[in-house]
């Protein structure tokens, strides 16, 4: 898997595929991560110097206004496609907020201190009539001033059903996003942002997974100048299971980053995450962090997760920094995988080899790589739209020079 | 009538050591509809040969040329050399992941034509070329190469031959990893393409087996940089019997 991509050393990016403690990353033992501070008043977090590990790959200064500053909190324009009803406003008391987790970091605490109405999603059991349900919320203006938003999306017990969460326009945006699947649910959620150039987003997700319930998060983010989006996914209930995906491709001046905790809590839990991302212009950046942790009850625990990351020019930078940490003996099985590097030139020349132009050849390595998980998505609809925004990714990097001679 | 024209070619590659010298002085010409069978020991440049016509960039030409039908190919990038004619079946055919078979195999033709077949007939086409590859038709839905054996990749390679059409086919060690009834239906699958195109074949191998498939119009033998020897098939036979012992000097034992 690894011949795909050529390992380079450049521009910070290594290849990392080992369980080894001694990389040099710097990293803490993420057992650290679940006894991290957790709070919903902003007040309770120290101020953020940039320096903290959970802020040192961000740019601080720019999203500063998201983490200490006033926040608007009033409910927005939403638009749905599929059953409305689903769909409604709650109040901060109501008992489903902070039902899947809590700020662990001074952003999402200045949200969760903000918002004033959350907007909650409810997807009832099957039926047989409704065997599956389709919901996407569309937001797309939600202006340049900071703003708070709190989400909860509460999969009842043998629900089945998939929520794209889709933002496009303005935003300068701190938002936590709670998500529960009781007992036998089966819910996929996909954050797709494709904000406006200038959109500054923090988010938080808290998802946790109940008893034989399946949770897929797709995070999806291809363009906003600093997008930061963290799932927090805790596999609680005996038998659940968390597919964890992401796609990202960061053009010029764009950063990025997504920082996934999978906590394997109950017995039997199966967890999967895979994010590939590419890159291109100048300034480019893309962080990813992948902490996995199996907790002392998780026996029998099945996991895996990877990033890979594709560097279309110079000057782009891609941070990736798996962590495993195991409290159980008594697992199936554990592994993590990471590689950075530029396109493969025996790709290119294979394909080349066949009359293919290098443009036309460039195009089909790069879809193909991020193509695995717009397989996963699993809705024609939004694979083929996704599919069509990375073509319009990639047509900008054709215009622009190549960074790298054939 | 076509023609690809190998002079004096000399080629290096660049290692941690420095510059080595691989190629020193290569003359090959080979006519459309000819097979030349190309022998010789690991190691003595083969692959470099191949890899130079079709234009690897890892490869550096120092001196010589490569023509099709008097045109220099050594100038044109790799997309071109194949659109101008030239097929090479690798030796190690690279996996690309999320590239289906079906969509590279249309996206090739439609670069080597300038134009999109017409998707009927060629969908037929596609199945009965794999069909007589005995490959099984899933194989258009998997990603190109990726977790194909070795038989299967180089049933690939020669699949693409028969679709693409080339004037000029390389073909390095197919016969390399292949049972023996895998061997057979490769060999007939390059028979048949040259029977329909009245290809030119460059076969480079190691087993005189293939070769019973394949006749030979010429063989080369391959030592240290340049062709040592040439002569009919019977020379096949001889180095079968006698090794490559008497072609090798001092220098060139690795
Ligand atoms: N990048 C490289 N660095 C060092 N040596 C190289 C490099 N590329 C090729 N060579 C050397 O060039 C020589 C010729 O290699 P080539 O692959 O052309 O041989 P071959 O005749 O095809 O061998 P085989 O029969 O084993 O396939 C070998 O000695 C090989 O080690
Ligand atoms: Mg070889």
């Amino acid at each position: 898997m690894t011949a795909a991509i050529t390992p380079t050393e450049q521009h910070g990016a290594r290849a990392h595929s080992d369980g080894g403690w001694d990389a040099p990353s710097g990293r803490a033992p993420i057992q650290a991560r679940s006894e991290r501070f957790a709070s919903v008043a902003h007040d309770d977090f120290p101020a953020v110097t940039g320096i903290e590990s959970e802020w040192k790959l961000t740019p601080v200064a720019t999203v500063r206004a998201l983490i200490d500053g006033p926040l608007d909190g009033s409910p927005y324009e939403y638009a749905v496609d599929g059953d409305a009803s689903l769909v409604e406003w709650i109040d901060r008391t109501d008992a489903r907020i902070g039902s899947a987790g809590i700020a662990e970091e001074r952003a999402a605490a200045n949200a969760w201190s903000s918002f004033e109405k959350a907007l909650a999603i409810t997807i009832p059991a099957a039926t047989e009539a409704e065997p599956h349900r389709e919901l996407t919320i569309r937001r797309s203006d939600l202006g340049d001033a900071p703003r708070a938003t709190h989400t909860v999306i509460t999969a009842k017990a043998n629900s089945n059903a998939t929520v794209i969460l889709q933002s496009t326009g303005s935003a300068t945006l701190s938002e936590n996003v709670e998500i529960v699947l009781e007992e036998g649910a089966n819910l996929t959620v996909i954050s797709v942002q494709e904000w406006a150039s200038d959109a500054l987003h923090l988010a938080s997700h808290f998802a946790t997974v109940g008893r034989d319930a399946r949770l897929k998060h797709i995070v999806v983010s291809l363009s906003g100048a600093v997008v930061r989006v963290n799932p927090s996914v805790h596999l609680v209930g005996e038998g659940a299971d968390g597919d964890l995906y992401g796609l990202y491709f960061a053009d010029a001046g764009e950063h990025f980053e997504q920082r996934v905790y999978l906590h394997h809590v109950g017995p039997n839990t199966k967890g999967r995450v895979n994010y590939k991302g590419a890159l291109q212009g100048d300034g480019a950046r893309t962080v990813w962090v992948g902490d996995v942790l199996i907790g002392p009850d998780a026996v029998g625990t099945d996991s895996y997760e990877q990033n890979r990351n594709l560097m279309l020019t110079d000057g782009t930078r891609a941070d990736s920094i798996p962590n495993l940490e195991i409290e159980t003996g008594d697992i199936l099985g554990a592994g993590h995988a990471s590689a950075t590097g530029r396109f493969d030139d025996e790709q290119l020349f294979y394909l080349q080899a066949r009359g293919i132009t290098e443009t036309e050849a460039r195009r089909l390595v790069v879809i193909g790589f991020l193509s695995e998980i717009v397989q996963k998505v699993g809705n024609p609809a939004l694979e083929a739209r996704l599919h069509a925004a990375i073509e319009t990714e990639l047509a900008r990097s054709a215009a622009e020079p190549k960074g790298e001679p054939a | 009538m076509s023609v690809l024209e190998v002079k004096d070619l000399h080629v290096s590659v660049e290692t941690e050591q420095g510059t080595k010298q691989i190629l020193k002085g290569v003359d090959l010409s080979i006519q459309e509809g000819q097979i030349h069978a190309i022998m010789g020991p690991n190691g003595s440049g083969k692959s470099t040969l191949a890899y130079t016509i079709a234009g690897h960039p890892k490869y550096h030409v120092e001196s010589g040329s490569v023509t099709l039908d008097g045109v220099e190919v050594l100038t044109m990038s790799v997309d071109e050399r194949a659109r101008a004619g030239l097929f090479l079946a690798m030796q190690y055919p690279v996996e690309i992941p999320g590239v289906r078979v079906a969509d590279f195999l249309r996206t090739a033709k439609t670069a080597l034509d300038g134009e999109a077949p017409a998707l009927r007939p060629w969908i037929k086409e596609v199945r009965e070329s794999m069909s007589a590859l005995r490959m099984d038709k899933a194989f258009a839905e998997r990603n190109v190469n990726e977790g194909f054996s070795g038989g299967e990749k180089k049933r690939h390679e020669i699949l693409q031959l028969e679709l693409l059409k080339p004037r000029f086919a390389i073909l390095d060690e197919t016969d390399s990893g292949l049972d023996v009834d895998a061997l057979k239906i490769v060999a007939e699958g390059v028979n048949r393409a040259k029977a329909a195109t009245g290809l030119g074949v460059m076969l480079i191998t190691h087993y005189t087996r293939i070769l019973r498939y394949i006749k030979p119009d010429f063989v080369h033998v391959f030592v240290d940089g340049r062709i040592a020897e040439e002569g009919g098939p019977e020379l096949a036979d001889r180095l079968e019997d006698e090794g490559y012992d008497r072609f090798l000097s001092d220098a060139s034992v690795a």
